[in-house]
């Protein structure tokens, strides 16, 4: 490499009898270190994803095309089938299934936490006591780790001696079993989802609110504009584009949502007895990991799901080049 | 920026690229196997609780070899680790585990597993005969060694029995339901003097039926999931199903059971406050049992025999497999694990219960009295069902079928989402799903 070039002895590549100025092996030097050398800076990111990101990636899209046995592939082989996974795809109760819940969970645990994380980002934008303190709480549920906080929440969701439903009780209501239908399954894991979340999403959009100058509100309340019309008017508009970054990752975690259901489910990937809560990820992994002989077909619940997040960035992005001018 | 600065930054950038590469090939890179030589290590994998704690111990003493115990809580968890290290060719334990569940599948490739008889010898007079069959492949190879058998017995509640008017002394108990239709009567006297469920699900009294018809369950003797008509599933006219659904029907029907689904937070908190007064346990269970009840219910639990006599839920192998760098070891040390003195010794510490024949014989094993359930002579009442256990075929892909077609369809039904024809379609439109391998 150009290491090499810098231990050569200078006789080889100066012959005596030819002068030449000092300074041109430092300027031929300098202009391959000028051409090569951010493509060796950037190095190591494009190596390990391409590593952990690429070559995985387009694995699975090979694997995919095959009759895969994960367990067996090495000493049995695999047989190319093209295109008829994805093809058993289009007519899979599951899979469609699986998707519905997958979106579903995602708008019902999404919308209500970004309109709650825009209310407590508002409040936590005024003049408060104590508002590093209430800042840095809000973090804290994002802090704890997934499994511990499904594991909880499948305890206070509990059909005989959950604390949800002694505080339902309270109000007359009659003990609910949160396993028996796909509402209740997906409202208590939007509760774990947005529990864990609305914090994180806190602490961006009140990053965002911060970075609105001051004078445009003071023009606006000497205009005489009320609170409310300020931040219906000033706010909202200059918030857009922070509010589109937390959509994208609430979007990529969103959908490939997996622990919450599956500890929710008490461990089984079907995600219910029904599966009323399976979700695209639980389906991929059901279809590789469990059914190691399907592990072409769950390759292509992969594919499908990446293209499920393609189409929602997509979709994002031609959002924000509207938006933000 | 210097030229000097700048070549520091490309060497270290050429550095960095290099320190990569070397990492790389270093992890690459296989140290030459040298199996002649003893290994300073073996690894055992195992789920649940096997009881090895003591033993391994002792054959430390022993051989002068470490053995290092891997346990995952699980089965659930445990199988797709496994099924991870088959298909990278590494990291699995010198000696694994297989349950009944999942031993047909991995013996699909023999190639996987090492053949234990040239190594440790034939022992096929040391075992229950119809246990030591199974651990072994389509192709003759010896894949596993027999640890347990999950022979079944109901775990019941004194206390609520007798507050429900029903008897409580385990013989009494063991005679008040000689058969399945006197369980429900007894489970429909509990739900009238208590408003409770007496079982504590459907899934586990249909998978004890099940055993008790024998034959096949969800495939054929040659393993096919469908009759020679390639269209009618073997599942769907075997006797040993429609029995086992028509009995867990029969349960749910008379609301006996409590509808807390096997091994759910429901269950598990169950046990210390009482929403059900019994359950079906195999030997292995009785360990789970008290750790859920805790200490203070010590002594409230006895054990009673099941309706129809006997039953069996898990039981595992000890096997080696290839990619162990230790084959020879590890296969005498699986023979040591499975001996008749270590079985008893397992059976003592966590409860899985003896398959070999001396240790099922061994007056300390007959004369074990098990002090939290209220002193019940589980050596003997454990191993005397051992002898009724009838061999059954379970195919490649049983425990799959069973776990995520038979029982979720069974639990709809229980908890009342579908109606018992829509349950039976759920579950035969999943056995080809759960069951093709």
């Amino acid at each position: 490499m150009s290491l090499s070039a810098t231990t050569t002895p200078p006789a080889r590549l100066d012959p005596p009898g030819r002068p030449k100025p000092p300074r041109s092996r430092a300027g031929r030097f300098g202009r391959l270190d000028l051409k090569a050398s951010p493509y060796l800076y950037i190095a190591p990111f494009f190596i390990v994803f391409g590593v952990f990101g690429a070559y995985p990636l387009l694995r699975t899209l090979w694997m995919s095309f095959h009759k895969w046995d994960l367990v067996n592939e090495p000493t049995l082989g695999s047989t190319w089938i093209g295109l008829d996974n994805y093809k058993a795809l289009l007519s899979d109760d599951y899979f469609w299934n699986a998707t519905y819940n997958t979106v579903g969970m995602f708008l019902m645990a999404t919308v209500p936490q970004l309109l709650l994380a825009l209310f407590l980002a508002n409040i936590l934008n005024r003049p408060l006591q104590a508002k590093t303190f209430f800042r840095l709480t809000v973090l804290v549920p994002n802090a704890t780790s997934v499994a511990a906080v499904a594991i909880v929440f499948g305890t206070l969701f509990q059909r005989d001696f959950g604390v949800v439903n002694w505080v339902l009780s309270l109000f007359g209501v009659d003990a609910i079993d949160w396993h028996i239908n796909q509402l209740t399954h997906w409202t208590a894991i939007s509760t774990m989802v947005d529990w864990r979340w609305t914090g994180y999403n806190t602490l961006i959009l009140l990053a965002g609110m911060q970075a609105i100058p001051r004078d445009i509100y003071e023009s606006a309340s000497i205009d005489g504009a009320n609170a409310w019309k300020q931040f219906w008017s000033i706010t909202l508009p200059m918030l857009r584009p922070t509010f589109l970054f937390v959509t994208v990752v609430s979007i990529v975690g969103g959908l490939q949502l997996f622990t919450e259901p599956l500890l929710f489910n008490n461990g089984s990937i079907l995600g219910g007895s029904r599966r009323e809560s399976q979700t695209l990820v639980m389906y991929m992994y059901e279809n590789s990991i469990e059914n190691t002989a399907k592990a072409g077909y769950g390759a292509a619940v992969a594919w499908a799901l990446f293209l499920l997040i393609m189409v929602a960035a997509v979709g994002n992005f031609l959002l924000v080049r509207k938006t933000v001018k | 920026m210097s030229v000097t600065k700048h070549r520091l930054c490309q060497v270290a950038a050429v550095a960095l690229v290099a320190i990569t590469a070397l990492g790389a090939a270093a992890a690459c890179s296989k140290k030459a196997d040298d199996t002649s030589s003893k290994p300073d290590k073996l690894i055992v994998d195992t789920f649940g609780e096997f009881g090895y704690d003591d033993l391994v111990k002792a054959y430390e003493q022993q051989t002068g070899i470490k053995v290092e115990l891997r346990k995952t809580a699980q089965l659930g968890d445990y199988r797709p680790k496994l099924v991870r290290y088959l298909a990278t060719g590494k990291g699995a334990g010198d000696v694994v585990a297989l349950e009944e569940g999942i031993i047909n599948e991995f013996k699909i490739n023999p190639a996987n597993w090492v053949d234990l008889q040239p190594i440790v010898g034939d022992k096929s007079a040391d075992y229950l005969k119809w246990k030591y069959e199974l651990g072994k492949s389509p192709d003759g190879k010896l894949i596993g060694l027999p640890t347990d058998v999950g022979s079944l017995a109901v775990c019941y509640r004194r206390d609520l029995f007798k507050a429900a008017g029903l008897p409580d002394d385990r013989d009494a108990v063991s005679a008040l339901w000689p058969t399945w239709d006197k369980f429900v009567e007894a489970g429909q006297k509990y739900r009238t003097a208590t408003g409770k469920g007496m079982l504590d699900s459907v899934t586990t009294a249909a998978s004890a039926v099940m055993f008790q018809v024998g034959g096949d369950i969800f495939y054929d003797k040659d393993n096919q999931l469908f009759a020679a008509d390639g269209k009618t599933l073997v599942a769907s006219t075997s006797d040993a199903v429609k029995q086992a659904w028509a009995t867990a029907l029969k349960l749910v029907d008379a609301n006996v059971t409590a509808k807390t689904a096997t091994w759910s937070t429901e269950w598990s908190a169950g046990f210390k406050n009482g929403t059900f007064a019994a359950t079906f346990c195999p030997s292995w269970m009785t360990g789970i049992v008290k750790d859920n009840s805790g200490a203070e219910n010590a002594g409230k639990w006895d054990v009673a025999s099941v309706p129809g006599g006997s039953g069996n839920w898990g039981g595992s192998w000890l096997s080696v497999p290839t990619q162990s760098k230790h084959q020879k070891e590890a296969a005498e040390l699986a023979a040591f694990l499975t001996s008749a003195t270590s079985q008893v010794s397992a059976f003592k510490l966590k409860g899985p219960l003896p398959t070999n024949l001396k240790a099922l014989q061994d007056p300390a094993f007959q004369a074990y009295t098990n002090e939290y359930f209220n002193n019940a002579p589980t050596g003997k009442i454990f191993g005397g069902s051992v002898a009724n256990i009838k061999p059954v075929n379970l195919g490649p892909k049983h425990g799959n079928v069973k776990e995520k077609a038979f029982e979720p369809a069974l639990q709809a039904y229980e908890q009342g989402k579908v109606s018992a024809t829509a349950a039976w379609e759920q579950f035969l439109k999943d056995v080809p799903l759960q069951g093709s391998y």
